[in-house]
């Protein structure tokens, strides 16, 4: 399962425009294609596709023909401008959203709706202000039909975990930001999912908080062997992290490529070999920006 | 303790101004009766337990029709809000009702039901029915939508979904519906009391003009203020601070 991909041959039907053309091995950085891999993935998406009906009759195409498998245990992230459909392939996903071409497989059967297999973290949260902290953390062990005395001794596992033993009986309003973030991952994890999906969970905290995080992130993902899909427009973030990124394009949102972070663990943000693996995918990156600051730009000449 | 201090001068003013008035004898006594008449009026009435009959029954009243009231409207709010068509339709329809005072269903309540309890009950629910309809309708569309996901993500469905996230979400924007439609039913079962004879506290209320005891009117009218205010007060105000602080939308005082 783990072996490098670049050993494997014959990888095929990759959409990537610029197959073939990236010099292998530098900065840690391995090209990758999905697909011909014989092993069980834990999450298979299928020339996914999803259409928003936007206005009366214009239509706006946010994924397009999404082929990508993710193995057990795997950290993957995805980066990719904003506005550019990984939001709401994260929804698709989780059930939440129905795609309109395609499918979505886990462990190779048919996913259909949302289920406590799939624990999303929603970018806002969605923590439950009329609950504390402890009874938002129960809150998917009780809808699961968990007992009680058993839920008690997880929240307070996973309230440990993630350091917010002593805040149990806090209202959500009274926790700062990095904290909500924590009692979202206790919250996720307490329903044990075998994926975790996670949309920005980083983006709107300050950068010690953020380094903190992700250690404790990677330490979890450690204890715990979650698949985790991490969506970020932090390319850095994603190279810190993750085991593969996969970029994608700006509208439609489609992989435009994947890369193999073969750098080894515990990484920093810091570090050099982070700063340039991101460097690499960021030129990449930075040719999707254009094109979405180009539409943007386009709307807002088309409203005058 | 100032604001308590205000208040206990403003009300001593006040009193003070009126029995003044009563002892000037400005007016006749079953004109105008003084504060002591009415504070006497006040003790026979619990003294003979007549007070404390016509509250129990208007309050019995009260809770049965409100909870019908809240209960209906649950189901009417969330069924116009989850669907276009009721909502333009129906919703319309709700608001223009509004402007129809509760008492005008009595006639029709008689009619329907006769001079029996439900006729009165109907009235009190059609007092209030609209505005928490309303109410549920605001606050199933005001609710973030957050909520419902992160609900249905972890495992919520159905019942469970609704009573577990969609309810407690949207409490905080249907809690001034909720008690609105309180003062609503509250006015409808007075009134409605008022024509229709049969105890409670707006009987007593008629029963002093019928007996020329103007005492015994104004003590009725202050003890219809008083549970009107208690109510308000003590449990929709308890309700509204506790959400508050929980959802952190004021300073916890």
């Amino acid at each position: 399962m783990t072996t490098n991909p670049i050993s494997q041959p014959g990888f095929s039907e990759h959409r990537s425009p610029v197959r073939g053309s990236v010099t292998p091995h530098k900065s840690g950085l391995v090209p990758v294609r999905s697909n011909g891999n014989n092993g069980t993935a834990k999450l298979t998406l299928k020339n996914l596709s999803l259409t928003y009906k936007a206005n009366g009759s214009s239509r706006l195409l946010a994924l397009d023909g999404i082929d990508l498998k993710v193995k057990p245990g795997e950290f993957l992230c995805i980066v990719g401008p904003s506005g550019c459909g990984k939001s709401t392939l994260l929804h698709v996903i989780a059930g939440l959203q129905q795609p309109t071409a395609g499918h979505v497989l886990v462990d190779d059967n048919l996913m259909d709706g949302p289920g406590t297999d799939r624990i999303l973290i929603f970018q806002e949260l969605g923590l439950f202000p009329w609950l504390t902290v402890s009874e938002n953390v129960e809150f998917g062990m009780k809808m699961k039909g968990i007992a009680r005395a058993e839920r008690q001794e997880k929240v307070q596992y996973y309230l440990r975990l993630v350091h917010l033993a002593q805040f149990k009986d806090s209202y959500i309003h009274q926790l700062s930001g990095g904290m909500r973030q924590r009692v979202a991952l206790a919250r996720a994890l307490a329903t044990e999912p075998d994926v975790l999906l996670m949309d920005e969970p980083f983006a709107a905290l300050d950068a010690q908080t953020r380094d903190l995080l992700h250690d404790e992130l990677e330490r979890i993902w450690a204890e715990t062997g979650r698949t985790i899909v991490f969506v970020t427009h932090n390319v850095r973030e994603a190279v810190r992290l993750g085991d593969r990124v996969a970029l994608f394009t700006f509208r439609p949102g489609r992989i435009k490529r994947e890369y193999k972070v073969d750098l080894p663990r515990p990484r920093h943000l810091e570090d050099v070999t982070v700063a340039k693996s991101a460097r690499e995918i960021l030129d990449d990156l930075r040719e999707e920006i254009n094109k979405s600051l180009e539409a943007e730009y386009a709307g807002e000449v088309l409203k005058r | 303790m100032k604001k308590f201090m205000r208040h206990a001068i403003f009300y001593s003013v006040l009193i003070g101004i009126w029995a003044l008035l009563a002892k000037l004898k400005v007016w006749p006594p079953y004109v105008f009766p003084s504060p002591q008449g009415v504070v006497e009026s006040l003790a026979a009435g619990f003294a003979d337990h007549s007070f404390w009959i016509a509250i129990g029954v208007s309050m019995k009243r009260m809770l049965l029709g409100y909870s019908l009231s809240v209960l209906l409207g649950m189901v009417l709010g969330l069924g116009v809000a989850s669907n276009k068509f009721l909502e333009e339709t129906m919703g319309g329809l709700l608001v223009s009702l509004q402007s129809l005072p509760s008492i005008c269903w009595l006639p029709l309540a008689v009619l329907w039901f006769g001079l029996t309890e439900k006729a009165i009950l109907f009235v009190v629910v059609m007092g209030s029915l609209l505005s928490v309809t309303i109410a549920m309708e605001t606050g199933r569309q005001q609710m973030p939508k957050i909520y419902g996901m992160a609900g249905r993500n972890l495992g919520a469905r159905g019942f469970r979904l609704f009573w577990h996230v969609l309810l407690p979400a949207s409490l905080p924007y249907i809690i001034s519906g909720l008690k609105q439609g309180w003062a609503f039913a509250w006015r409808s079962l007075i009134s409605g009391e008022m024509i229709f004879v049969s105890l409670g506290l707006g009987q007593l209320l008629m029963m002093g003009r019928d007996l020329n005891d103007m005492s015994q009117v104004i003590a009725v009218m202050i003890l219809i203020i008083a549970i009107g205010y208690i109510v308000d007060g003590l449990v929709f105000r308890t309700i509204e601070r506790r959400l508050q602080q929980k959802w952190g939308l004021a300073p916890a005082t």
